[in-house]
């Protein structure tokens, strides 16, 4: 057949493809192939490699092992550029754009249309930026400053600038994340109108619906390996479900008996403008209750309000079942509720500063006399709580951030401890540390819910929520979607509740 | 605390270098150390300058810009700026002077002067903590706000006639050459020294400077302690207000022009990282020191005061961009 936008050859295909860091293997022998005018969807948890292989296909990672071939010729990306050129283009999740500069710019940044002198040709630059803003269907000024956007339209730009150099290859790294329902139908039409003109597209997402609203194929990454790829006419959505969460639980999690005790907090009605609402839940003593969701579903925010990092815009607290007013992370501290941020290096720690002054900054109050501080009794207090982490540290004077990620986190936990909290909230807590640490916290978790403390784990790792929690929570765009008991836990329930998906009936 | 892995016994120490190891490697040594050279050079330049009474002066280069300096250095540490203290000084200075018009004794003198320090602290601190506007652009528009009142106020004239008493805060000797201001300067260097090493409010301060975010996430009261620290700077302007006015015995509009360069110069030199988290009270003393050494040396060789201030500021550039330059060389010799 000559129609080459029904070809069965590949216009990009990787075969074989390794990559790993010190530690981890991200990418293990995977295969893709993308076909011109087909979509194919990219499917698998957080953490499967998804991220990864749109590094190497964007030319920003280089592969161990393996090929890439662009129309049956073996080529390699070693830079952007390189990417750029051989026709891959990639939308990602977060867009890096300039505010300050107009539509037209941002699309044709770094290779804006010369004239004489090689000065930017600005009629050049704005008759073509109206040309391909009409190809997507984008009725935007070019000349209009970005600032001046709706989030919406500033991804229309972006997808315009991914087009404004000669694909052929298009990478939307979840695309809808930001979207409200009527623009991602604005999308549906514009993958279909890249499609129509011979692109051949991949689309990461975790949102079932539209992968079989768009897609044509679909291959699954679990832990860093293919283990799945076909047609999506073939496939069912329980099947993929399962291709995704069927794994073997390879982490070892501590065995935990846990009986929990009297409800310590109730939350009710909790709501913000923007971020979430109507959030109602209790926690009990020696609880350990997992918060499920997607990135982007409102669980780290609803978190920081809790912490009274903002404040929402209605709703109560009671701990001890005394209403418990928290307007600043100092009034929650002060009545017993932390919480172990998941941006280590921003708000987690303070890498300049030595692990021992870390770990007592909360509690200046127990290791002073008057508001001297007492040195003394500062080592004193971090060696008791690190030392209880197993921290691995040259001594107590070093620098946070001199320690490995995971080591960083035992110092974060270690100082909310020192404080004695009743209630701690851990928001992805072995997110991107080691196998070693991983498991000296989870086993730190349960050992402080033996012991009568409350933790609330926001999570995205499937097999850290099902190995830890005695209950969980599944959010969904800012809202409570779903709520589990340990012992009714399936993987592909929480995935089903995260991504909106109900079992079907049949 | 038992071995989990047979691998290494986890014996983490407090410490790993003792006390001597950590003061040979501080900057304050190396600035002592070129405080020591710059005094010896001054010797053999001039005959005159090992006289007491002539080294009795000499602190007076000095004395009021450290007053500010303390806690301007408390105020960079912590991540903001404040250019307006000569401002402020101008504008104390200025509404002591009016009292004086009253028939107001040293003692009221004195309390206008602290009072104005405080109110202008106070306004640039809940512009910076309120309204969440950058300290240095809000100081540099207080700076000439403050003394644009003043010329108003003065135009070109002057207001004398302090009380006789009132010059013992700025002429005053306390022992033999060892003057009142002198006495101030080791006071004030004891108590900010105190606080910002060795209270809980100091350790805030170092953790807000390096990561404001952790700090209020670590339930630091991120804003409350920025405008202490803000009421603090106006505070020991209006001190050296009180000091420097009785010093001349006269306010002009022009009083204490330009000094909010010498003191970030002197806590910048002082080893206070300009990007907030770092620094100490001991480097700021002995960078007061080294600029009243520089500037009374190069006043006995009849240097010009233009040619000190080129001097200054070839210092405070020389200060900032030698430890970048000393790194560079490092990591380009490894690499």
């Amino acid at each position: 057949m000559k129609d080459d936008r029904t070809t069965d050859t590949p216009v990009l295909r990787l075969s074989g493809i390794t990559k790993t860091f010190p530690g981890v293997i991200a990418l293990s022998k995977v295969e893709l192939a993308l076909y011109p005018g087909q979509v194919t969807a990219l499917v698998g948890e957080n953490g499967a490699g998804k991220s990864t292989l749109v590094k190497i296909l964007t030319g920003i990672y280089q592969p161990d092992e393996g090929r890439i071939e662009v129309d049956g010729t073996e080529t390699r990306f070693p830079t952007a550029t390189a990417a750029q050129d051989a026709g891959v283009t990639a939308i990602h999740q977060e867009t890096v754009l300039f505010d300050e500069l107009t539509v037209a710019e941002n699309i044709f940044l770094g290779h804006a249309p010369r004239g004489r002198f090689g000065l930017i040709d600005w009629s050049v630059m704005k008759a073509q930026a109206t040309e391909i803003l009409t190809r997507i269907g984008a009725k935007l000024d070019p000349m209009k400053p970005l600032r001046d956007l709706g989030i919406a339209s500033k991804h229309l730009v972006a997808i315009a600038r991914a087009l404004s150099v000669e694909a052929r290859v298009v990478v939307m790294d979840e695309p809808t994340a930001s979207l409200s329902q009527a623009e991602i139908e604005e999308l549906y039409d514009l993958v279909d109108r890249l499609k129509a003109d011979g692109k051949a597209i991949l689309f990461i997402s975790h949102k079932f619906d539209e992968i079989f609203r768009i897609a044509d194929r679909y291959t699954v990454f679990r832990d860093g390996e293919m283990v799945d790829a076909g047609m999506i006419d073939d496939v069912t959505e329980d099947a993929l479900v399962e291709k995704m969460v069927g794994r073997s639980m390879d982490a070892i999690f501590p065995q935990r008996h846990s009986t929990p005790g009297e409800e310590i907090l109730r939350v009710s009605g909790y709501s913000h403008p923007t971020e979430f609402a109507d959030i109602n839940f209790g926690l009990r003593q020696g609880e350990i209750l997992g918060f499920y969701g997607l990135v982007g579903a409102g669980r780290s925010e609803f978190m920081q309000a809790l912490f009274g990092v903002t404040k929402p815009s209605k709703g109560a607290v009671k701990l001890d079942g005394k209403v418990a007013v928290i307007r600043s992370p100092a009034e929650a501290i002060a009545k017993g509720i932390v919480y172990v941020p998941e941006d280590r290096g921003k708000q987690g720690a303070i890498t300049a500063m030595p692990i021992f002054q870390n770990v007592t900054l909360p509690s200046l109050s127990q290791t002073s006399n008057k508001g001297f501080v007492k040195m003394a009794d500062e080592f004193a207090l971090a060696r008791k709580y690190t030392e209880r982490l197993d921290l691995r540290a040259a001594s107590l004077d070093q620098n946070v951030g001199n320690l490995s990620g995971g080591n960083q986190q035992k110092v974060v936990i270690a100082k909310w401890l020192a404080t004695k909290p009743k209630v701690i909230i851990l928001d992805e807590p072995t997110k991107g540390i080691d196998v070693g640490s991983k498991a000296a916290v989870h086993e730190f978790m349960a050992e402080l819910a033996a012991e009568g403390l409350s933790v609330i784990m926001v999570s995205s790792e499937i097999p850290e929520i099902l190995g830890m929690s005695d209950r969980v929570i599944v959010m969904r765009d800012g809202r409570i979607a779903a709520e589990y008991e340990r012992d009714e836990l399936t993987p592909e329930k929480l995935v089903r509740a995260a991504a909106g998906y109900q079992e079907s009936a049949a | 605390m038992s071995i989990t892995d047979g691998t290494q016994p986890r014996n983490v120490p407090d410490r790993l270098h003792g006390r001597p190891t950590r003061i040979l490697r501080s900057w304050e040594l190396l600035l002592a150390g070129i405080a020591i050279l710059i005094f010896l050079a001054n010797t053999q330049a001039s005959p005159y300058f090992l006289d007491p009474w002539n080294l009795s002066d000499a602190t007076f280069n000095f004395t009021e810009k450290a007053f500010i300096a303390f806690a301007m250095a408390l105020l960079i540490i912590s991540g903001e700026i404040d250019l307006s203290v000569a401002g402020i000084i101008a504008l104390a200075s200025t509404a002591m002077g009016w009292a004086l018009q009253f028939g107001i004794g040293t003692p009221g003198l004195i309390v206008i002067g602290l009072t104005v320090g405080l109110v202008c602290g106070a306004f640039n601190g809940v512009l910076v903590t309120r309204l969440g506007l950058p300290s240095i652009v809000v100081t540099i528009g207080t700076m000439s706000l403050f003394r644009g009142i003043s010329y108003i106020v003065l135009g070109d004239q002057a207001f004398n006639g302090y009380p006789t008493d009132f010059a013992f805060f700025g002429r005053g000797y306390v022992f033999w050459v060892i003057s009142f201001e002198l006495v101030l300067f080791f006071i004030f260097a004891a108590i900010y020294a105190c606080v910002l090493h060795f209270t809980n409010f100091g350790r805030q301060i170092y953790a807000i400077g390096n990561n404001p975010t952790a700090a209020t996430f670590s339930g630091i009261r991120v804003a409350r302690v920025k405008m202490i620290l803000f009421l603090l700077t106006g505070l020991m302007s209006g001190i050296a207000a009180v000091c420097l006015t009785a010093r001349l015995g006269s306010t002009r509009p022009s009083i204490a022009f330009a000094w909010e360069l010498e003191v970030v110069t002197m806590v910048v030199l002082g080893g206070v990282s300009i990007l907030g988290g770092a620094g100490s009270i001991l480097g700021v003393v002995i960078a007061a020191v080294i600029i009243g050494l520089v500037t009374f040396g190069l006043g006995l060789l009849n240097v010009p005061g233009i040619v000190m201030s080129i001097f200054i500021g070839a210092l405070l550039i020389g200060v900032i961009a030698i430890p970048r330059l000393i790194r560079l060389i490092r990591t380009g010799k490894a690499a």
